[in-house]
């Protein structure tokens, strides 16, 4: 094996931060900015895509040497849509009202840049432990991305934090950050914000 | 007039006031990784919508044909092999699976056009093309269809709603995708702070549109009163 592969608990780290799905990447942006005027949609969201993204992983991780180049994006699309089946299913028969709240957004896990990114770039090149290590260090690093802009956006447009009250309650609500005008505002500040940390720490380095 | 007046309230719907990018946030990445030239932006657009119409027309045909629960064509061939079943044919579990594949397929022939007729258009698109597949824009107006074709009674839609649905939401992709491109070339002059450079200041710009376009809130309810009225 190559020396400069990154060992699977490498793998594991590199998604949450350094190589964090959506402010380092910025895959996987339509989730990001469609389930997350509060936290409970965005962490269901983010478990689903985590159960979609483990198992397309490691099925593709298991098939990899039987896969055809130029077929191999089909056969990722149709395992990830087939699981993407599996779980909207459980959700409508033991969450309906979550299920009803995400809509079209849990089948659009289907077209979700991230897991056919990862069964492309890693599942379908390396072994069983370091796919699914990959699974779950970038499912951990898009669930990290989209509670932080669910928190800032429920805090401050309903001032409240997984339903519980946080804020005083003379606080005006800005109706505007739960609006979608809100999800592209807080995300490009908190992009901007990583970007700046991440200079910020380079040149003290 | 009834009629055009709710497909004209239908388009409009689609193409403005629900903007598939700037209201339901489908199509994110193509409109922040192609939207740096207006040529390139638009050539996008038009692949887009055409892509969007062509997938609206095989999955509402798909959907109303053979998916649905007790669909004409599946419970014909059920009723052909045993006509004495009572078995009500629901294949919608297959519905995701078959939108991927329809969309793939006209994305391919979609290339293959482009190709043909246009290689500068092809050139320019590059990479942005076939990755049109895992568009999300496409997906959702395929799954908007299916959740009205399944709808009951008078609510359930028609194939020209579909239709219109497909090509406006399309449009408001291309009118959405122009607007950031025209955007962003004049900033190209502008100085812009490090950190925000790229993908975080084309956040802030998407949301400040998506606020223009929440000015559009409203127009459907007033526009209906005067179709209406109009159509006696």
């Amino acid at each position: 094996m190559n020396r400069n592969e990154p060992t699977a608990l490498e793998r594991f780290i590199n998604g949450i931060l350094p190589e964090n799905p959506v402010y380092r990447q910025l895959l996987g942006m339509c989730p990001t900015l469609a389930v997350t005027n509060s936290m409970e949609p965005a962490m269901t969201m983010a478990v689903a895509v985590a159960f979609v993204l483990l198992s397309a992983n490691i099925i593709v991780s298991l098939i990899r040497h039987l896969l055809k180049p130029h077929l191999r994006i089909l056969v990722f699309t149709l395992t990830i849509a087939t699981f993407v089946t599996i779980a909207d299913r459980i959700l409508q028969a033991y969450m309906w009202d979550m299920s009803k709240q995400l809509g079209p957004y849990v089948p659009l896990i289907i077209v979700n840049c991230i897991i056919i990114c990862r069964c492309e770039v890693c599942a379908s090149k390396q072994k069983l432990g370091p796919a699914i290590m990959d699974a779950l260090g970038q499912s951990l690093g898009f669930a990290l991305a989209l509670a932080s802009v669910a928190t800032v956006r429920e805090i401050l447009g309903s001032g409240t934090w997984f339903g519980l009250p946080v804020m005083p309650a003379v606080w005006p609500d800005w109706v505007i950050m739960v609006l979608p005008p809100g999800a592209f505002l807080t995300l490009g500040v908190l992009i901007g914000l990583v970007n700046w940390l991440q200079n910020k720490k380079k040149q003290t380095a | 007039m009834d009629y055009v007046g709710s497909l004209i309230l239908l388009a409009i719907n689609a193409a403005l006031i629900n903007n598939f990018v700037l209201h339901y946030f489908v199509g994110i990445c193509p409109f922040v990784g192609v939207s740096r030239r207006v040529d390139v932006a638009l050539g996008m657009g038009l692949a887009v919508t055409f892509v969007i119409t062509i997938a609206a027309f095989l999955s509402w045909t798909l959907t109303w044909f053979v998916l649905q629960p007790n669909a004409p064509l599946t419970s014909w061939i059920v009723h052909t092999i045993n006509p004495n079943s009572e078995m009500v044919v629901d294949l919608s579990i297959l519905n995701y699976i078959v939108y991927i594949f329809v969309i793939a397929s006209s994305v391919q022939f979609v290339e293959m056009f482009v190709r043909k007729f246009h290689p500068p258009l092809y050139k320019s698109l590059g990479v942005y093309l076939p990755l049109i597949t895992t568009n999300c824009a496409i997906l959702f107006a395929c799954l908007e269809i299916m959740k009205h074709v399944s709808g009951v009674g008078a609510g359930a839609w028609t194939l020209d709603k579909a239709l219109i649905l497909g090509f406006f939401g399309g449009i408001g992709f291309l009118i959405a995708i122009v607007l950031m491109a025209g955007i962003r070339e004049e900033l190209d002059l502008c100085d812009v702070p490090a950190p925000l450079k790229g993908a975080g200041i084309t956040m802030i710009i998407a949301g400040i549109l998506a606020m223009a376009f929440m000015g559009f809130t409203g127009v459907d309810s007033g526009l209906a009163g005067i179709l209406m009225r109009g159509g006696g």
